[in-house]
């Protein structure tokens, strides 16, 4: 190497030390952050699925989580304390990164009350319709088990996206699947009451 | 001299549209004026961070490990930039997914350490990185402007020319990212030329080409 001559070595001692000193001192820093931003975090996120809840429930008086075959549900009561369905979350690959929605469901009927869009990365402009009124809007009151139809038109199923068919069946697929695992088992703890 | 520190970032030696630094977080979440807002003011926050400590610790990190020390010192900035937005802004945040812990690697905050901060004062360093970090945020600004104005119709979210626009929604998506990088790089060697064709005494006699 032609370069300047190097500077005389640390010895490892002093490397070491130094080293240990930077990640103390970033352990600190980080716990000061973590504890200074963690509890509007978790308000965030518990306000975020409180109003998804909600929102895909049609607004009951009360909902309360419930535990059913080993996954996290939501019951909604309205007013006069009767049952009015269950929010489910459930989640599936799409076509970009998972889609997770969440979605009411009136075992009684057996149809949908509501769907919301949690989480997606599907293409703008295309694939993220499916978090918009028109497509959203399809889910109120469907009927269960969902089939997607293509070019619209009146009656059941629902109308899936010009441009996005992969996205639309996605959610489709993923509550499908769900009601498939948990459809029954609600059923059950509806007719026990 | 001090300002001359900051102007540099910004315009003679901007991270983006010069030294072309950075083009992943450039190209990935400016398809809206407030996801580049965010990302600006979060690469900002960690440089200038990163840029005044590691000024500050500059003559006791040996040389064998500095590399380590700055990657440490901006991944703790990082890291406490990428709590404080899921804290006060989690729609733009969720937005911003991965990009904001990948800040890590942005390579105009590692440069900026191994080419000015270690080896200059803290106050020369900060303004250094001040200069950086608003170079990088005004071209994000000037990407996600122009693309949401034509990709959206709106800008910042305000809807800007009413129901009959239909988006442009090509621009959103990763091509329409590329073309206004492409377009602004144009207009800033355009400018450059131009410059340096002024800055010659008129006839001069030509160099030799």
């Amino acid at each position: 190497m032609n370069g300047p001559p190097a500077p005389p070595a640390s010895s490892p001692g002093r490397l070491v030390s130094t080293l240990a000193g930077a990640g103390a001192l970033a352990g600190f820093l980080l716990v000061v952050a973590f504890q200074a931003t963690q509890p509007t975090i978790a308000a965030h996120k518990e306000e975020m699925l409180k109003r998804a809840v909600l929102e895909v429930l049609r607004e009951p008086a009360r909902f309360e989580p419930l535990d059913v075959a080993g996954e996290r549900v939501y019951a909604g009561y309205d007013a006069a304390g009767k049952r009015v369905g269950y929010a489910i979350v459930a989640a599936a690959p799409g076509f970009a990164d998972t889609v997770k929605v969440i979605f009411g469901y009136d075992p009684v009927t057996r149809r949908l009350l509501g769907m919301k869009v949690l989480e997606s990365k599907e293409t703008p402009g295309l694939g993220d319709k499916i978090e918009q009124e028109p497509f959203v809007r399809e889910f109120e009151g469907a009927m269960t088990p969902l089939a997607g139809v293509k070019g619209g038109g009146a009656g059941e199923g629902i109308d899936m996206i010009t441009g996005a068919t992969i996205s639309s069946r996605t959610v489709i697929g993923i509550i499908n699947r769900a009601l498939e695992r948990l459809g029954p088992v609600l059923e059950r703890e509806e007719a026990r009451g | 001299m001090k300002t001359d520190d900051v102007v540099r970032g910004i315009w003679r030696e901007n991270p983006v549209l010069v030294q072309l630094l950075g083009l992943c977080p450039t190209l990935a979440v400016t398809n809206s004026v407030a996801n580049s807002l965010a990302m600006g003011v979060a690469t900002f926050f960690v440089l200038c961070g990163s840029s005044v400590l590691v000024s500050l610790v500059r003559k006791l990190v040996p040389n064998a490990v500095r590399i380590s020390t700055f990657i440490l010192i901006i991944a703790t900035f990082v890291s406490i930039a990428d709590m404080a937005l899921e804290a006060l802004v989690p729609g733009v945040h969720k937005a911003l997914g991965a990009f904001i812990a990948l800040i890590v690697v942005n390579c105009i905050i590692l440069g900026r350490q191994e080419a000015f901060a270690s080896r200059n004062t803290v106050s020369r360093s900060l303004m250094d990185a001040v200069g950086s970090g608003f170079g990088f945020m005004i071209t994000l600004l000037l990407m996600g402007a122009v693309r949401e104005v034509l990709g959206s119709g709106s800008f910042l979210g305000v809807p800007l020319f009413g129901k009959s626009y239909e988006p442009w929604v090509f621009m959103i998506l990763p091509p329409g990212g590329f073309l206004t990088l492409g377009l602004l790089l144009l207009a800033k060697s355009w400018w450059h030329a131009r410059q340096e064709r002024a800055a010659a005494p008129a006839g001069a006699p030509k160099e030799a080409a």
